[in-house]
């Protein structure tokens, strides 16, 4: 009896010891690339000898940030409206109809977000090109609404699906038309579901990196593909400049990501279609 | 660890209270089981009738007090080492084991033979009247059959004592009725001790020995469903056991043991339980509130239900105190009527329950 | 107006109210039809560019239809990508859903999960960009990483974890950890509490109640985990070029597709890899949900009669 309890002390101690170590890297590893963002130099020692912030304006003018940031958000905003635009009234129709065909439109959609972005990104990219789209924004927004419409279907349907119908039945039935049903029932009840599917797509599009570099041109970059490439060309460029890049990027990533968690559970962000076969 | 079956003499529960936070589930429960008992714990939803039930199995620890088994004291036991049988409300079958394997699994676990595994899941089996599903997957059987299972896998691993939570609340009417009968009668022919939780009162007085009524943590009466039927100790449990008149009075002793009370200009006997007057609460079956020529109560009926061989109806005093009665003669809503009840059968309680 | 055309007029009408109610009885309506813009959205972006690329990859440059194909499994430069991606990819899954399982049971027993998921998921959402250039810094011969286990002495002089395979690997597993382990997560969590309690009754330790019941019961999902871990670990691109060696130890996959499609211009040979990636994921997928099948495959919790 003694035996088992102590093996499973050392057990639990064990794995709490791995998460543990797992987070202070994690944690290293941010705070490595902040502190060199500060420092004047670093080489050879624990922590820079002295600090400032001249890095930052040296990245905000090398790498145009102000321009990138604002084109980012602009490409993000987009995203955000259109997968809601397409995606929200796609999951009512799920949500509301049983039709012949639908497990096909529903693999349909499944299909996008199991596919690696690479697999399909690169033939897109050439269809994109094609179509006159290449490099332009509008090429960038296309290409990240790919993934983002179904996600934000898959978001919403079991959403839609916990009200109850009768809801709507009974605003008919007191006179309600489509419309009004819509308006006055609908959109109040959904809105939580929508602002979280959104405030995901939001924080998922920031951090698209692969559909965005292939479908990209040099006046469509999104924060992260420049910072790719900024790290890319890291032999040219100080080090430090580009992790004040870096940091700006984690501050969007994170600001956007603490504002999703108010309103959504963090496990969202990352189960998408996963649901147990019934 | 598993104790011999049958080997204790009683079973204790000592002050048992479990809290949740803030929330006192239960408050300083105490009772004795002796061998062979078939106890009901027996309240509304929230009572902590389960919370009891999941402290005697070790899936909750207690806040304090301890329960003992003869001079054992197992409440600081894990759930494997206790050696109890339990029985889920929805069954807890392993979906993914045949039933020969989910009878067997607690004698796997205490690391029987096959062929003696195979021998007792056998027998348990035939107990419960479910041979020939040995095979089958808990997810191929019907709600009945699964509960059979279920009640099997607790009792071949012959435990001291037997734990139901609710068994019966997820089958139809006409099931429970008949399963009811089938637990009372495994309960007997193995002579387990079984500790039974409920919300259903006439499933409580049929298959119990001894009733322990709960509420809000607090244990309000034990005792034979006869004493509970019949003279129950408190307003709350009354109201609970059926005495679905409960009216506010107030009660003057005439002397002899018995109280004067009042319903409206009414005034009738009754036998005190907790008070004898001042302002009291009294309460009476519908069962025992019959139309009498010289009743002392004077009604109107506002609603009567055919029942078959008798009437249920409810009237109202002028006043407008409504009341239950029972009627053997035909009665019509706006009839006028005279009811009384005797008075062994109007008890009288101190008002303000808890 | 004719006396013909109205009766005519009319029957158009009736056809035109039985087809609705025809559609509207299986399930097709005007509410239905709301998920029209989406799917077109998706036939047109996803399905159609990936059938054009299949149909491109079978038009090279130059030889016959499989042309591109032949130069990928003959060339050992563009072949060798295949094995270098599972060399990366299938540790770095196995290590992942291996070290998700006892941390997902740790913490399904907690009472505020949500701080750590939330720490969890922050990797995710920086994405392998910056998570390959933290490692850069991080891992680097001056990094603290280095000098913390020089100076504890476990090492004389710093190991390298970067511009090679290790740092990849590293990289995948921390992109990768916390969305493996959220699945898990919630697999282990949809398990009925009740089955453990009424395991532990019967006299079931600990070990073996994760031996009897939850294993059997989670290896359905594990099947499921490991696909979408997996298909996602042998995308690596971002951090393969940046943190390993993209011309050498860490060539893989997506920079063959990535070099000829932008660097080589070549469009066909560029979608014939994706093609190949495509595929490479789709029999591993395939194998591994084939196992699936010969497990339990039922839900994981009690069956209601």
């Amino acid at each position: 009896m003694n035996r088992d309890a102590l093996l499973s002390k050392l057990w639990v101690t064990a794995v709490w010891g791995v998460v543990t170590l797992f987070v202070l890297n994690l944690g290293a590893m941010i705070a490595t690339v902040i502190v060199n963002s500060f420092g004047t130099r670093w080489f050879g020692t624990w922590l820079p000898p002295s600090f400032t912030t001249h890095w930052y304006t040296d990245a905000w003018a090398e790498f145009q940030l102000g321009d990138v940031l604002l084109v980012t958000f602009q490409i993000v905003g987009l995203v955000v409206l259109f997968s809601g635009l397409l995606g929200v009234p796609a999951a009512y129709a799920l949500a509301r109809r049983e039709f012949p065909g639908k497990r096909l439109i529903l693999l349909l959609f499944l299909l996008p977000l199991m596919v690696p972005p690479i697999t399909f990104g690169i033939p897109l990219a050439s269809v994109l090109y094609k179509a006159g789209f290449a490099g332009s924004m509008s090429g960038v927004v296309l290409a990240n609404l790919v993934p983002t419409v179904p996600f934000v279907i898959l978001v919403m349907v079991p959403f839609i699906e916990q009200i109850d119908p009768r809801v709507e039945d009974a605003a008919r039935v007191f006179g309600a038309g489509t419309f009004k049903l819509f308006t006055h029932v609908l959109l109040p009840l959904l809105a939580p579901g929508i602002l979280a599917a959104l405030l995901l797509v939001l924080v998922r599009t920031i951090a698209m990196f692969e559909l965005t570099f292939f479908t990209a041109g040099p006046s469509s970059q999104t924060l992260v593909v420049a910072l790719y490439y900024a790290v890319y060309a890291a032999g040219v460029r100080a080090g430090q400049s580009i992790d004040a890049m870096a940091v700006i990027y984690m501050l969007t990533t994170l600001i956007w990501l603490l504002v999703a968690l108010r309103f959504v559970n963090p496990t969202q962000i990352v189960t998408r279609a996963k649901r147990e076969t019934a | 660890m598993a104790l011999a079956p049958h080997d204790f003499r009683r079973l204790r529960l000592d002050g048992v209270s479990r809290d949740f936070g803030s929330f006192n589930a239960l408050k300083d429960v105490t009772l004795d089981v002796a061998r062979g008992e078939f106890i009901a714990l027996l309240g509304p939803s929230g009572c902590g009738k389960s919370t009891a039930l999941n402290c005697l199995a070790g899936l909750l620890t207690l806040s304090s007090g301890a329960i003992w088994l003869d001079e054992t004291r197992v409440d600081r036991l894990k759930p494997e080492d206790r050696g109890f049988g339990m029985v889920f409300q929805n069954y807890a079958l392993f979906p993914h084991m045949t039933v020969r394997r989910n009878v067997g699994f607690g004698l796997a676990m205490q690391g029987r033979r096959r062929a003696e595994i195979a021998k007792k899941v056998d027998a348990a089996l035939a107990l419960v009247r479910l041979q020939g599903q040995v095979e089958k997957l808990p997810g191929q059987l019907s709600g009945g059959q699964q509960q059979r299972v279920a009640i099997a896998r607790a009792i071949v691993i012959e435990p001291p004592l037997v734990l139901m939570d609710e068994p019966l609340s997820n089958l139809d009417a006409k099931l429970r009725l008949e399963m009811r009968a089938e637990i009372r009668r495994i309960h007997d022919l193995v002579g387990s001790t079984t500790i039974y939780v409920t919300h259903d009162q006439d499933e409580a007085l049929s298959l119990a020995d001894r009733v322990v009524v709960l509420r809000e943590g607090r244990v309000r009466q034990i005792g034979t469903p006869e004493e509970l039927y019949a003279r129950p100790l408190h307003a709350d449990v009354a109201e609970f056991m059926g005495y679905r008149n409960v009216v506010a009075s107030r009660a003057t002793p005439t002397g002899n043991g018995a109280s004067r009370v009042a319903i409206g200009d009414a005034t009738l006997l009754g036998t005190p339980v907790d008070a004898r007057e001042g302002q009291v609460v009294i309460a009476f079956r519908p069962d025992d509130l019959t139309p009498r020529a010289d009743g002392p109560i004077a009604a109107t009926v506002t609603a009567a239900e055919y029942r078959g061989r008798d009437f249920f109806g409810k009237a109202a005093t002028s006043a407008g105190t409504e009341l239950y009665f029972r009627s053997e003669q035909k009665v019509a809503p706006g009839e006028a009527i005279r009811l009384g009840v005797d008075p062994n059968r109007l008890l009288i309680y101190a008002d303000g329950a808890l | 107006m004719s006396t013909v055309s109205i009766p005519a007029a009319r029957e158009r009408a009736e056809e035109r109210r039985d087809l609705r109610q025809w559609l509207a009885l299986r399930g097709i309506d005007g509410v239905t039809l709301l998920l029209a813009p989406a799917a077109i959205f998706t036939l047109a972006l996803f399905v159609y560019p990936f059938l054009y690329g299949l149909v491109l990859s079978f038009r090279p440059n130059e030889g016959d239809w499989l042309g591109n194909y032949r130069t990928f499994f003959t060339d050992p430069f563009l072949h060798t990508t295949i094995y270098k991606t599972l060399w990366l990819a299938l540790p770095a899954t196995f290590i992942n859903i291996i070290a998700s399982v006892p941390v997902a049971m740790r913490v399904r027993l907690m009472k505020r999960q949500r701080l750590l998921t939330t720490i969890l998921v922050v990797p995710i959402t920086l994405g392998t960009v910056l998570i390959a250039e933290g490692l850069l810094n991080y891992l680097g011969p001056q990094g603290w990483f280095n000098r913390v286990l020089m100076s504890i002495g476990l090492i004389s002089s710093p190991i390298r974890l970067v511009h090679n395979y290790w740092g990849t690997l590293i990289s995948l597993i921390i992109s990768g950890f916390p969305f493996t382990f959220l699945l898990t997560l919630s697999y282990v969590t949809g398990i009925d509490p009740s089955l453990e309690q009424a395991a532990a009754t019967l006299g079931a330790k600990p070990w073996e109640r994760f031996r009897h019941i939850f294993l059997p019961l989670l290896v359905p999902g594990f099947a499921i985990t490991f696909a979408l871990t997996f298909v996602q670990m042998f995308s690596v691109f971002p951090s393969a070029v940046l943190l390993g060696e993209p011309a050498g130890e860490t060539r893989v996959i997506s920079i063959a597709a990535y070099t000829a499609a932008y660097e080589q211009y070549n469009d066909s040979m560029a979608a014939a890899i994706a093609m190949i990636m495509g595929a490479v994921q789709l029999v591993i997928v395939s194998i591994v949900l084939g196992l699936r099948g010969a497990f339990y495959r039922g839900p994981a919790n009690t069956a209601k009669g």
